[in-house]
């Protein structure tokens, strides 16, 4: 049995650097893999709506007459699903997450 | 003669990360009898499998648990690819078993925290989860979510590990394993921590077993039973017993995880080294009909996914039986006797995940 085992780590701790960043003066950088946020080019979007068909969260609506490509992102658990089944390519999943935001609104996407 | 109180215990406790309630009826300070009560989060995840495709499902399956999420999402995909005679290719196979133990070497951290948390050293539970987070890196920066991974598929894996990620991963692994030596050192050696856990919530290797109990919880009672052993994904190739340990006790059960670590670290290792270069995924078509039952390991024990599909997009039935689950017969059988305040301590030592049990 024996006693203060944990105060080499301890002391260890003190005397050095924190093991936390200091957000947001220095930012954490993401990984090429990380799925953050879905983003659309949407000039090149057919409006299938493969991507709403399914997506698990159903956080994405699709209006074909309308040409309107909708997402909801706080619905929206980048799965990445949408990306793999779109047959433009036109999705992506970018590594940054999305900006906090004040509302719950949705973001539509239409061509210009 | 003292007077018989009922004391709940949760849903909302400091102590618990997800919520399951006890009543536990006191008598001075020793607890006499615990009633559990679970489905505060049920969200019927199972039911939802009559209304998704069922390729789409595995999606769902792997958030079921945040924290076993891939071997519930795994599993969910071997119980189909068995049912539809799919052939996993070989680098998947591996794939899966470095995630998997991936997904355990956090999982057994975030425990160890909750754990010191729940004795109350607070420095070692933020040690642990230090690590822990060097972990959740690698798993990141392979699949690109910290705790969801999203990277298994029917018919294999998602993602690729290149060879150089991967000789990246070994390597600090080794450092890890340094710094998991150091924490462990606390866990199994200091007197203070000993005080909590020894002697504490004894089940015996015959309770366990009759209890049904699985993972951690069993094997600290010296039951050698692993999933794992079934050989599933590329176990089979690899050279691996399960940990055992004898005393049964709160002490054990601590052990036995800490152990599983290194060996998760030398399971991941040897995938690692046998790993060949090789397709990801085969192309699956068709619809399933038939019925299986896909046993896996997870951190917290065995999970069991029955399927069962008639041949049309959407299965008849999914059952799932998680490992919480089968190890609450015995929390309710350990806590009679103890003293209050080690309630906490034996709530823990199953490693409840809640929303695992309640789906």
């Amino acid at each position: 049995m024996k006693f203060f085992v944990m105060a080499k780590t301890v002391l260890r701790n003190l005397f050095s650097a924190p093991a936390t960043r200091r957000y947001p003066a220095i930012r954490r950088p993401y990984y090429k893999n990380t799925r953050g946020s879905i983003s659309i080019a949407v000039d090149q979007c057919i409006f299938c709506g493969m991507c709403s068909r399914k997506c698990p969260s159903a956080a994405l609506t699709v209006v074909k007459a309308g040409k309107k490509w909708t997402i909801n992102r706080l619905r929206c658990i980048a799965c990445g699903y949408c990306v793999e089944v779109c047959p433009k390519q036109c999705l992506a999943m970018g590594n940054h997450y999305s900006a906090s935001v004040q509302a719950k609104t949705e973001e539509t996407f239409s061509h210009a | 003669m003292s007077k018989k109180t009922i004391i709940p215990f949760g849903p909302q406790h400091p102590i618990l990360p997800e919520p399951i309630h006890l009543d536990l009826v006191v008598e001075d300070e020793k607890v006499l009898e615990a009633i559990p009560s679970i489905g505060f989060i049920h969200r019927g995840l199972e039911k939802l499998v009559e209304k998704k495709d069922f390729v789409d499902f595995v999606y769902v399956a792997e958030r079921i648990c945040g924290i076993c999420s891939f071997i519930h999402g795994m599993t969910y995909c071997m119980a189909i690819e068995e049912i539809m005679k799919v052939e996993v290719p070989a680098r998947a196979q591996y794939l899966r078993v470095i995630w998997s133990e991936l997904s355990r070497l956090h999982s057994h951290l975030l425990w160890l925290g909750l754990m010191a948390d729940g004795f109350g050293f607070e420095s070692l539970f933020m040690q642990s989860w230090r690590i822990r987070e060097l972990i959740l890196d690698i798993i990141e920066e392979t699949t690109g979510g910290r705790v969801i991974f999203g990277s298994a598929k029917i018919g294999g894996v998602r993602k690729d590990i290149d060879a150089k990620t991967l000789d990246d991963i070994v390597r600090k692994l080794d450092r890890y394993a340094a710094d998991i030596r150091e924490i462990a050192g606390v866990f199994l050696s200091d007197a203070s921590v000993q005080h909590r856990l020894k002697g504490v919530g004894v089940l015996s290797g015959a309770d366990a077993y009759a209890l049904g109990c699985v993972g951690p919880t069993l094997r600290a009672s010296g039951v050698a039973m692993d999933m794992r052993q079934l050989g599933y994904a590329a176990y089979k190739n690899i050279n691996f017993s399960p940990v055992v340990e004898t005393a049964g006790d709160c002490y054990a059960r601590c052990s036995v995880r800490i152990r599983e670590l290194y060996q998760s670290i030398d399971l991941i290792k040897q995938a690692a080294g046998q790993m060949e270069a090789g397709p990801l995924e085969v192309k699956v078509s068709g619809t399933p009909k038939g019925e299986f039952f896909a046993r896996t390991e997870q951190p917290r024990g065995e999970v069991v996914y029955y399927a069962k599909a008639d041949g049309t997009r959407f299965l008849q039935r999914l059952r799932v039986r998680t490992p919480t689950f089968a190890n609450i017969p015995a929390l309710v059988k350990v806590i009679p006797g103890h003293a209050l305040a080690d309630v906490p301590i034996l709530v823990l030592t199953i490693d409840p995940c809640i929303s695992c049990t309640e789906r």
